[in-house]
């Protein structure tokens, strides 16, 4: 197996230097009946040419990924510049290992202290951790710290928070003793409704821009919030809206969760991602996941090193503020150098295109006979359509004849939704796609019988 | 007059420092094309109150040039598994193929959005489905989700599964009295972090004399009836078999509980035993160590769950099943991959989307690749290279247990501490040597323990001088001790004052103005 | 060697006490510092708090370790040492000094008796290392 240095021939030369007679004796503490008597039934070796071969087959069956694509709903698709994957395909940061001794890993040390310090950047927030899994295990974890900083038992979630976050805070606090209550929005605005909370709520949660592509009013959220003497968590799942809204730290957020795929990380059907946790400084010591911080050596030299360890796993096992170990180190990296190339004038750039884009489409499909936007909160790049026909069957049908993916149906999530669709427009979208979106949508519904009233 | 010159001492790569402090304001890295629809005034379509406050200040502003030489030199300062050996204990270092890099950036793959139509998805569900089969196949558990993003996260789910087949099993007001799980003393830290997670107390078990788990106090513990678990890693922490697992097993499941297996030492088992044939329950995977995904400086990972059929009801929602359709008019067997969301017992989503889609298609790649004889080739030489090191360092350095080793094997600092060189001095001379240090302070029974796993990755030459190199140390401890005392002596910085930043945390660049005094 | 001063009473988990009056001043004990190493960080109660002896009551850290305090007697918190939260590295300079932790008004202060002597602490601490 020629990933295997030693050669059959060494191999005989090593267990004789052993004293043992065969390879199988190297395995004699395994009792003989627990040993395979046979192969695995897995395929027998493939070389590249006939691997590659299988794979490209397989990539060529997934037809969404060649499309014109408006999805969003918590993935996005953002221009990533070249030089990203060249610089993470750099042995020395991809093929390293977590940085537990500094000396010989500041490359990956001094990256993630940059990274910590992008995301509180763009968070508005004091302190950020060397990332979690994705945007809905942080916004998990977020619920998990609220309970252990305020020792309270309830945590109100708005119900137009990304469905799939909720169902995962769901299951991260199902032993925990948390009650999660979900809070309303109005059907007008798309917003969430939260009137008053109670002494016994650790934590309001909400998703801006929401589910719906709606921004919330966080600030009025974080003084209700407070005046209670609960946190305010904010999730972001479109990380770039960071780039031209309010950060949920300038309006009072206590905790900012949010997934940073949007910067620099490919859709790659869902994973992997990478989960941006900032807090304020109070509460340095609940944190969970790593963090790096800046330390000297007996010359006064500067480095960095992981640092308040005593929070995690390894150190404080069943006390910990979390069981995270692996985080995701090179997703984090990938986010880094995307927010580095593009800088503070890219990522405007990028933001303002997106939503300048995404108000000419939304503009557009309102125009269309029978179609209306439901929700009238402001937007960043997502909106939802009404259709005056069932969303599902006029998405297919848009994908079929026109090539187009046009939004996500939001029936999937919620059967009292059959009309309507969630669109996603980014910096990626020509007009030219947008304008063949809105001439799509506007064929195939005057060809279908309404089934369903607006 | 004579021009004034100023003496350059060092290249400018040397004094690489945080791209915040390369900034300078008119730098620019990026193009994106014009915006090609109409401006619409800001104010319009955002109110004032919701847009962005600060302009940003802060972020960098570089050139691409900048990027590429910040980041290129930065990765110069670490030591990777491309430039050799990496004998971290239980992390299964592996060489990180690019054939399976490559594979992971096809476009089919790449640019597939995760809500994309199942139809339309039918490539991306079918990776999901076949590493499914192989895993189970290797673990000898048909059960299997590949949600979880990493070892942890698995642990996390493996554990919920326990819970929730108990509640079903017991119903709810009797497995309030079982929620004891029990936990070796060697056991990694994220087993009783996990533990706690799904609501249970952790209860640790003795190990004996020769390292193994302890059957005369596992039996006592559960005598208690209040064990809903016992969590174990096989081969163990200290790299050894347990050789007694089928009858921990059983003793286990006797007392009314469940076996969860951490997988994180499957690398001595792949292709020889199987954890579902020794009565494991439930197993997580670490995709990232056994089957070589890359650590990338500490993720992304990827923690498939495998159980048993009958804790199968219990995996995370949805699940990527195949369903056979009918032959078309060619007899053409057309199969269709669909997420099956249809689990009403299941403990839930424990991530957003299907989990680290691109780490499993790095798995599948490496398991086609190496096939059924070259998975068992690699679990073969891992072994081999684990017992060679051993056998290499037993002279210089205590070995604690006297079993043979399998993967991995513990030594402890004791013969060098007497002479005052401890454990952290040994691993910090090693990096003197070229090597990156193994595993230290870990398993925590094992005291001033040094945890060395090579896997199949490395060759005779590098072993030899792996083994020469600890052997020399050996040697300095006794007769130039403050060589190994003030190491590393060869690296860019020393070691750092760890102590003085945990008191003072500077976890992030602040300009000058803002930032607070020390 | 490790610091065991003769008028202080002693607890099994490391802890001294020095009783003034019916307030009893409570630290951790030079050998407890010493196997710590650099303390970086105490998590003390606030006053008021009550606890009952042998609970614990706060938290050490150092870079690698974390340990649990012991309150050897019961009683009420009135006062915690609050400049260890910049100074922290009092408790490895001065442990029964500056490194004192919190000072508890005794609910019953015969508690005391049931301590170790500083002659009684250093067996232990002796037996303990072997």
């Amino acid at each position: 197996m020629r990933y295997i240095p030693n050669s059959p021939d060494e191999r005989a030369e090593m267990l004789k230097q052993l004293g043992a007679a065969s390879i199988e004796n190297l395995f004699d503490s395994i009792p003989e009946d627990l040993r395979l008597r046979q192969h695995l039934t897995v395929p027998p070796a493939m070389s590249e040419i006939e691997l590659l071969k299988a794979f490209d087959e397989m990539g060529s069956r997934n037809q969404a990924a060649g499309r014109v694509s408006f999805l969003g709903g918590g993935a996005y698709s953002h221009y990533v510049p070249t030089i990203v994957d060249h610089l993470i395909s750099r042995s020395e940061f991809f093929t390293a290992y977590t940085p537990y001794q500094p000396e010989i890993s500041q490359g990956t040390l001094q990256s993630i202290f940059e990274f910590q310090t992008l995301v509180c950047q763009l968070t508005g927030m004091d302190i950020a951790n060397a990332s979690m899994y994705d945007g809905s295990t942080a916004m998990a974890e977020a619920v998990l710290m609220a309970e252990r900083v305020t020792r309270r038992s309830k945590v109100v979630a708005s119900a137009a928070i990304h469905p799939q976050y909720l169902e995962v805070a769901h299951t991260y606090v199902q032993h925990a003793g948390i009650e999660l209550e979900h809070a309303p929005f109005d059907s007008a605005t798309g917003q969430t409704l939260v009137d008053s909370i109670d002494d016994r709520t650790a934590a309001i949660v909400v998703q801006s821009p929401n589910f719906f592509g709606c921004i919330e009013d966080v600030e009025t959220l974080a003084d209700r919030a407070h005046a209670k003497g609960a946190l305010l968590i904010v999730a972001v799942t479109e990380a770039m809206s960071l780039g031209l809204l309010r950060s949920p730290g300038a309006s009072g957020a206590d905790i900012v969760v949010a997934e940073g795929q949007s910067f620099g990380v490919p859709l790659s059907f869902g994973g992997p991602y990478v989960g941006l946790f900032a807090i304020r400084e109070k509460y340095a010591r609940q944190i969970p996941g790593r963090l790096v911080g800046e330390a000297y050596d007996r010359q006064g030299r500067r480095g960095f090193v992981l640092t308040l360890a005593t929070r995690e796993q390894h150190i404080r096992r069943e006390k910990a503020t979390s069981n995270i170990c692996t985080n995701e180190g090179l997703i984090a990296l990938a986010s880094t150098i995307y927010l580095e190339t593009m800088g503070r004038c890219g990522v405007q750039e990028a933001a303002r295109q997106c939503t300048q884009k995404a108000h000419y489409a939304a503009r557009a499909i309102a125009k269309i006979e029978s179609f209306s936007l439901p929700f009238s909160a402001p937007f960043f790049n997502e909106f939802v359509v009404r259709a005056p026909v069932a969303a599902s069957e006029l998405l297919d049908t848009l994908a079929r004849e026109n090539g187009i993916d046009g939004g996500i149906a939001l029936a999937r999530f919620d059967s009292s939704r059959p009309n309507d669709f969630l669109v996603c427009v980014t910096e990626t979208n020509t007009r030219a796609q947008i304008d063949a979106l809105v001439h799509g949508l506007t064929r195939i519904s005057s060809t279908k019988s309404p089934r369903h009233e607006g | 007059m004579e021009p004034q010159i100023t003496k350059v001492t060092r290249h400018i790569s040397h004094n690489e420092s945080l791209i915040f402090e390369r900034s300078h304001p008119g730098r620019v890295g990026f193009l994106l094309p014009p915006l090609d629809v109409d401006e619409i005034p800001l104010d319009e379509i955002i109110p004032a109150q919701f847009q962005r406050e600060d302009d940003l200040a802060g972020m960098p502003e570089v050139t691409e040039v900048d990027v590429v030489r910040h980041f290129t030199r930065m990765s110069t300062w670490n030591y990777s598994i491309d430039l050799g050996m990496y004998p971290l204990g239980s992390c299964t270092m592996k060489y990180n193929s690019r054939l399976n890099e490559k594979v992971a950036r096809i476009a089919g793959f790449a640019n597939l959005h995760p809500l994309a139509s199942e139809g339309e998805s039918q490539g991306g569900l079918q990776v999901v489905y076949e590493l499914q089969q192989h895993l189970a196949e290797i673990t000898g558990l048909p059960g299997i989700s590949l949600q979880p993003a990493a070892g942890a996260h698995g642990e996390m789910t493996g554990i919920m599964i326990i819970r929730a087949f108990i509640d079903a099993r017991d119903g709810k007001s009797n497995s309030a009295e079982r929620r004891t799980m029990l936990i070796p003393d060697s056991a990694h830290g994220t087993n009783p972090a996990s533990a706690h997670l799904s609501g249970f107390t952790v209860k640790t078990i003795r190990s004996t004399a020769e390292g193994l788990t302890d059957l005369e106090h596992l039996r006592e513990l559960c005598a208690h009836g209040d064990v809903a678990g016992l969590m174990l890693t096989n081969p163990n922490t200290l790299g050894l078999f347990e050789r007694n697992i089928q009858e921990i097993c059983l003793i286990v499941h006797d007392a009314g509980g469940l076996v969860y297996m951490d997988g994180a030492n499957m690398n001595a088992l792949v292709g020889i035993a199987r954890p579902g044939d020794m009565g494991v329950d439930v197993i997580h995977l670490n995709l990232h160590k056994t089957f070589s995904t890359p650590h990338g400086g500490g993720g992304p990972g990827s923690g498939p769950v495998c159980c048993t059929r009958k804790l199968e009801p219990f995996l995370p929602v949805p699940r990527v099943v195949r369903i056979p359709t009918s032959r078309d008019s060619d007899g053409v067997d057309s199969t269709v991959f669909k997420l099956d969301f249809n689990c009403p017992q299941s403990i839930g989503r424990v991530k957003a989307f299907l989990g680290n889609y691109g780490m499993m298609l790095r798995a599948l790649s490496y398991i086609l690749t190496h096939g059924y004889d070259g998975l068992r080739e690699a679990t073969e030489a891992a072994v081999l290279n684990a017992r060679y090191i051993a056998h290499g360092l037993i002279s210089d350095y205590e070995k604690p247990f006297d079993s043979p080793p399998m993967h991995e094997v513990v030594f402890t600092d004791k013969r060098q501490a007497r002479r005052g060189v401890h454990t952290l001095d040994i691993a910090k001379r090693l990096i003197d040597y070229g090597f990156h240090p193994m595993t230290i302070y870990f398993p925590l029974i094992v005291s001033g323990a040094m945890l060395i796993e090579p896997t199949e990755s490395v060759g005779r030459h590098e072993l030899d001088q792996f083994i020469d190199a600890m052997r020399s140390i050996a040697r300095e401890a006794v007769e130039d001790p403050e060589l190994v005392l003030n190491a590393p002596n060869s690296t860019r910085i020393g070691r750092l004052d760890e102590a003085a930043a945990a008191r003072k945390p500077v976890l992030r660049w602040k300009p000058k103005q803002a930032a607070s005094a020390s | 060697m490790a610091k065991v001063p003769e008028n202080l009473h002693y607890s099994k988990d490391h802890e001294w006490v020095r009783v003034e009056g019916d307030t009893a001043v409570v630290g951790i004990t030079d050998h407890a510092q010493d196997q710590l190493g650099d303390v970086v960080y105490v998590e003390l109660p606030k006053p008021g708090e009550e606890f009952a002896a042998h609970e614990s009551f706060g938290s050490v850290e150092s870079v690698k370790a974390v340990s649990e305090i012991f309150t050897p007697v019961s009683g009420k918190v009135v006062e915690a040492n609050d400049s260890l939260n910049d100074e922290p590295e009092k408790v490895n300079k001065d442990p029964y000094g500056e490194g004192w932790m919190i000072k508890i008004k005794m609910s019953s202060p015969g508690e005391v008796d049931s301590l170790l002597t500083s002659a009684e602490y250093e067996d232990f601490t002796k037996a303990e290392s072997e």
